[in-house]
């Protein structure tokens, strides 16, 4: 493949080409296609490419273009989505063996947000089962391999969506994040990954893990695809309890209005040991060029940061306990063929259907639950939730955003964690109280490690100020765009 | 030693909302299989709830009429356990934060004899709180098949205080919640649509006693003299198997309404854990007290508030207001018809018995029919209030005899027309009737001189003679009071 196919290209650029017709929706889906069937068997990011379908999409897309009638600047552009966000008659297997054979009867809000602005909505990414996992191995289909080390993982759980699009499979593609899905494989695979506000962006649709914490967000290769992309799948859903009734600023037109560079806060408990040294050094040098930009740097304290893991692991599994206890092979999961009874369906179908991990996590949530247990466990964590989320509110007061790596070390090696579950879910632990607070958190490329592996940074910004936030992050990424170079394949 | 019973009642109420509780689909009874669904009430993945309205507004409304407290916060959590009737494995329901807490209901029991109005007391509530129903198994022999058309209805869980000693009081306090509900427009209460369920917890301890006794909890009592029969059976072999020396264990029984026994269902030990936890997919929502007040300005009146109203201000016997209140139909119809009529007791008897009497032939021959709305209700008969009360106030003008009323009421049913039509018709003429009246009258004084005597000298009683030869002559058809009005005229100016 040339390295100058339109799908090398950013959202920006795509949107241009095609605006000035240089370029139609048939030819860049066509382009997407070719380089699904060329990277792919070495990468696996993709579960299912409907290419009938997609190709259809781009027909439509160009006919309204034709027609002076184009949606919004994405029309044309091919969007791919982890496949835990449902599209009509398109499977939705969320990496579990339960729901091989399950295909969804009808879109996500995501999805008819994006199909209303015209995005060729192609491709279902791989994940860890259920979104449950950090590098992508949880899936019952196979890993993911990092398009820079095909021996590494591709950070997970939104490893599919991340490793899509930095190895050039497809321009954009939309995650979710629960406690770090996002940002960290991203960071990983060298793209900007997005976490918005909790409420920003509806649920509908999306196959949940833990309710409270899950939202959907954008993966691309710079800030300003992943300001295009967030305006367009944003805004309150009224099949959403959880959705946030707000207006949606065009992130994307309001990133280069310069604004008064601010101060970054810097928590001294996310520099602590157990940092990579080649990511401390990215992520100083990060530091160095904001405080090069004018912005004021101010060391800051989030004490209850040590609380967050096991807080995300009582709260997250018991909600999952009981999101997933709807896969029972009743009705549309797959139902064990050794089952002789009612319990059996339950159990069996289940224990066949559900992976390790999903277990682990189910059983450990149903126990923080159990009565007896659930002031200890659930309540405690719900409490200390609290505590974390009055932090952050407490240090945004000084600041406008807050600057950490996005993950403690580069992609590890398949294996290395994934038999300690331990030190995997430690692989999250900077993402993870974003959730918690329900704040919205940017991975933006930093910078290589000498071995060529891609080193993320992450800012995290206040509640429903992705404005602000995106426009901090593009300030350094406009003048780097480490996400717009591609991996050898 | 003497034994009571303490037993109070869970009962389960179907809201009658356009949509269910959770989701836009629309509720219903009789619709094919699963076709009521949609993502939300199927479970699938990636379907998240949305509250309705409706529902929480008829929650507010019952919480009112019952005089519960109403919550401020709306809050949901999940109730965790896997059945195969439920479609998430967990239901959507209040645990620790009920829409409603306490409050009461009224009930009566049985008088002395159905003309005697019994004693009222009130039972005492807990809670009130609202959840989403439950699909539907049906089971065979090697297979269940499950319809979630009711999955996902919006149900209220009344619970009482264990506040009643009888099968009387549990059937009374049924009845009572159910007639207060029906004319509240919150369900229709029909327990063979299962709109109203009931389980009922039961002990017993020896009179005198106060503390609780081992509990009970009967489950399928499907029908009101289920309830009825299932109390009274299980409080006799409770009271048998103390005295034969055993102990109650805790545990839920099921109601057998064919071998009419109870058996048991599972024991305390196997209890669920539903790891109950709010539910995060919604949000607690703030409940509006400008919202309650205006519901509160809505409140129908309560059957037993209207049958004080009708015995106080109408002086209605108790046996007719009885007939009435348990009917809010009924009710709505007398009082619009005794807007219009010149005697309202007049009215009251002959909704509770004549036309009582035709809706409930018009409704025996539809019972025939599948269709539920083909039933007659006072208000699609062809006798409207304006109607009746024309008729009523014939009557009472002395233009139309009763007994000639009441041989014209079942026409005017079946046909539509009205009293005044069908008098025209059958030559009931009230003019030509007069003239024929004054004739029989005059002949009756001339027949009878001597009372006639009697009467001009004072007499007065003389004057029934006279009237009974008239009625004699017409065969009891004419009108006493113009029998009366004429002979006195007649006698006065001879």
């Amino acid at each position: 493949m040339p390295d100058n196919s339109p799908i090398f290209k950013t959202a920006k650029e795509l949107s241009s080409d095609l605006a000035n017709g240089t370029l139609s929706s048939t030819e860049l889906t066509q382009a997407m296609i070719e380089r699904v069937d060329t990277v792919d068997d070495q990468i696996h990011a993709f579960l299912h490419l409907d290419k009938e379908d997609a190709l259809n999409q781009a027909k439509l897309s160009d006919d309204r273009r034709a027609n002076g009638k184009e949606l919004s600047p994405l029309d044309g552009i091919p969007v791919s989505l982890k496949d835990v966000i449902a599209v009509q008659d398109q499977p939705l297997t969320a990496a579990s063996k339960i729901l091989e054979n399950y295909r969804s009867p009808y879109d996500a809000t995501v999805t008819q947000k994006l199909k209303h602005a015209g995005a060729v909505v192609a491709g279902r990414l791989n994940l860890d089962e259920f979104a449950m996992g950090s590098s992508t191995e949880n899936s019952a289909y196979g890993a993911t391999c990092n398009p820079w080390d095909l021996e590494r993982v591709p950070g997970g759980s939104s490893g599919g969506s991340s490793a899509a699009v930095a190895a050039r499979e497809t321009p954009l593609s939309l995650g979710s994040d629960t406690g770090g899905s996002i940002r960290q494989p991203a960071s990983l695979c060298g793209v900007v990954g997005m976490k918005p506000t909790y409420g920003m962006v509806s649920r509908y649709g999306l196959a949940a893990f833990a309710s409270s914490l899950d939202q959907i967000g954008p993966f691309s290769k710079t800030v300003e695809d992943a300001a295009l992309l967030l305006e367009i799948i944003s805004g309150h859903d009224p099949l959403d309890s959880t959705s946030f009734p707000k207006d949606v600023p065009l992130y994307s037109q309001e990133l280069d209005n310069v604004e008064q560079p601010g101060v970054i806060g810097l928590p001294k408990e996310f520099f602590g040991p157990g940092m990579d040294d080649e990511v401390r050094a990215s992520i100083e040098q990060s530091i160095e060029h904001y405080r090069s930009l004018g912005f004021q740097t101010k060391e800051i304290s989030l004490p209850t940061t040590e609380l967050s893991i096991p807080v995300y692991y009582v709260i997250a599994t018991a909600e999952a306990s009981s999101n997933l206890a709807r896969y029972d092979g009743i009705r549309y999961t797959s139902r064990s063929e050794h089952a002789q009874n009612a319990i059996d369906v339950y159990a069996k179908s289940r224990g066949e259907g559900f992976g390790p991990e999903v277990k682990r996590r189910c059983i450990l949530g149903a126990y923080g639950l159990s009565s007896g247990y659930y002031d200890a466990y659930y309540l405690r964590a719900q409490k200390a939730r609290t505590l974390i989320r009055q932090d952050f509110e407490r240090a945004f007061k000084d600041v406008d955003a807050i600057l950490t790596p996005t993950s403690p070390t580069p992609a590890f090696k398949f294996g290395e964690k994934s038999e300690d579950p331990i030190s995997m879910y430690l692989s999250d632990i900077y993402t993870i109280s974003t959730n918690l607070a329900g704040l919205p958190g940017i991975s933006v490329p930093c910078g290589f490690t000498e071995s060529g592996l891609p080193i993320g940074m992450q800012l995290i910004g206040q509640a429903f100020e992705e404005t602000k936030l995106l426009k901090i992050a593009h300030a350094y990424d406009r003048e780097h765009l480490y996400g717009t170079q591609a991996p050898t394949l | 030693m003497e034994y009571e019973a303490v037993i109070g009642l869970e009962v389960h109420v179907q809201l009658d909302t356009n949509s269910k509780m959770f989701t836009r689909v629309g509720t219903g009874f009789g619709y094919p299989p699963n076709t009521l669904t949609d993502p939300v009430v199927l479970g699938l993945p990636g379907a998240l709830p949305v509250m309705n309205r409706e529902a929480i507004e008829k929650s507010i409304k019952v919480g009112l009429l019952l005089g519960c407290k109403i919550a401020e916060i709306c809050k949901w959590d999940r109730k965790n356990y896997f059945y195969p009737d439920m479609p998430k494995n967990y239901q959507i329901s209040q645990f620790d934060q009920p829409i409603c807490e306490g409050g009461e209901v009224e009930i009566e029991m049985p008088g002395e004899n159905p003309a005697k109005m019994g004693k009222h007391r009130m039972v005492e509530l807990t809670r009130i709180h609202l959840e989403e129903d439950v699909g539907k198994l049906t089971h065979y022999e090697q297979d269940s098949l499950v319809d979630y058309n009711r999955a996902g209805s919006p149900l209220l869980e009344i619970v009482s205080e264990p506040d009643m000693h009888s099968p009387e009081e549990v059937f009374a306090y049924l009845t009572s919640l159910r007639n207060s509900l029906v004319a509240a427009g919150i369900s229709a209460c029909d327990m063979e649509k299962g709109q109203l369920r009931c389980d009922a917890n039961i002990s017993v301890r020896p009179v005198g006693t106060e503390t609780l006794g081992t509990k009970v909890e009967l489950k399928n009592l499907n029908t009101i003299s289920g309830v009825r029969n299932g109390v009274e059976y299980e409080i006799r072999r409770q009271i048998r198997a103390i005295q034969e020396g055993e102990t109650i264990i805790q545990e839920t029984r099921r109601w057998n309404p064919d071998q009419k026994y109870t058996t048991p269902m599972r024991t305390k030990e196997m209890a669920h854990d539903y790891r109950y936890f709010p539910d995060p997919d919604l949000m607690p929502v703030k409940v509006d007290q400008d919202w309650v007040d205006r519901i509160a300005r809505e409140l129908p009146e309560k059957p037993f508030d209207k049958q004080r109203r009708y015995q106080q201000d109408m002086n209605l016997p108790y046996t007719v207001t009885s007939a009435l209140c348990g009917d809010h139909l009924l009710c709505a119809y007398f009082e619009k018809t005794t807007e219009l009529a010149k005697s309202a007791t007049k009215t009251a008897n002959w909704v509770v018995n004549d036309l009582l009497r035709e809706l409930s032939q018009a409704n025996k021959t539809d019972e025939l029919s599948e269709e539920p709305t083909k039933r007659v209700t006072p208000q699609s008969c062809p006798v409207t209030p304006q109607k009746l009360a024309e008729l009523v106030n014939l009557i009472e003008d002395g233009k139309l005899t009763n007994n000639v009323a009441k041989e014209l009421f079942p026409e005017m049913f079946s046909s539509g027309k009205s009293a005044a039509e069908l008098i025209k018709e059958k030559g009931l003429d009230n003019q030509s009737d007069d003239v024929e009246i004054e004739g029989i009258c005059a002949e009756a004084i001339s027949n009878d001189p001597n009372a006639a005597e009697k009467f001009r000298g004072g007499k007065e009683g003389a004057i029934n003679a006279l009237k009974g030869a008239v009625m004699k002559a017409t065969r009891g058809q004419a009108n006493p009071k113009v029998v009366d009005e004429t002979l006195r005229r007649l006698l006065a100016s001879s």
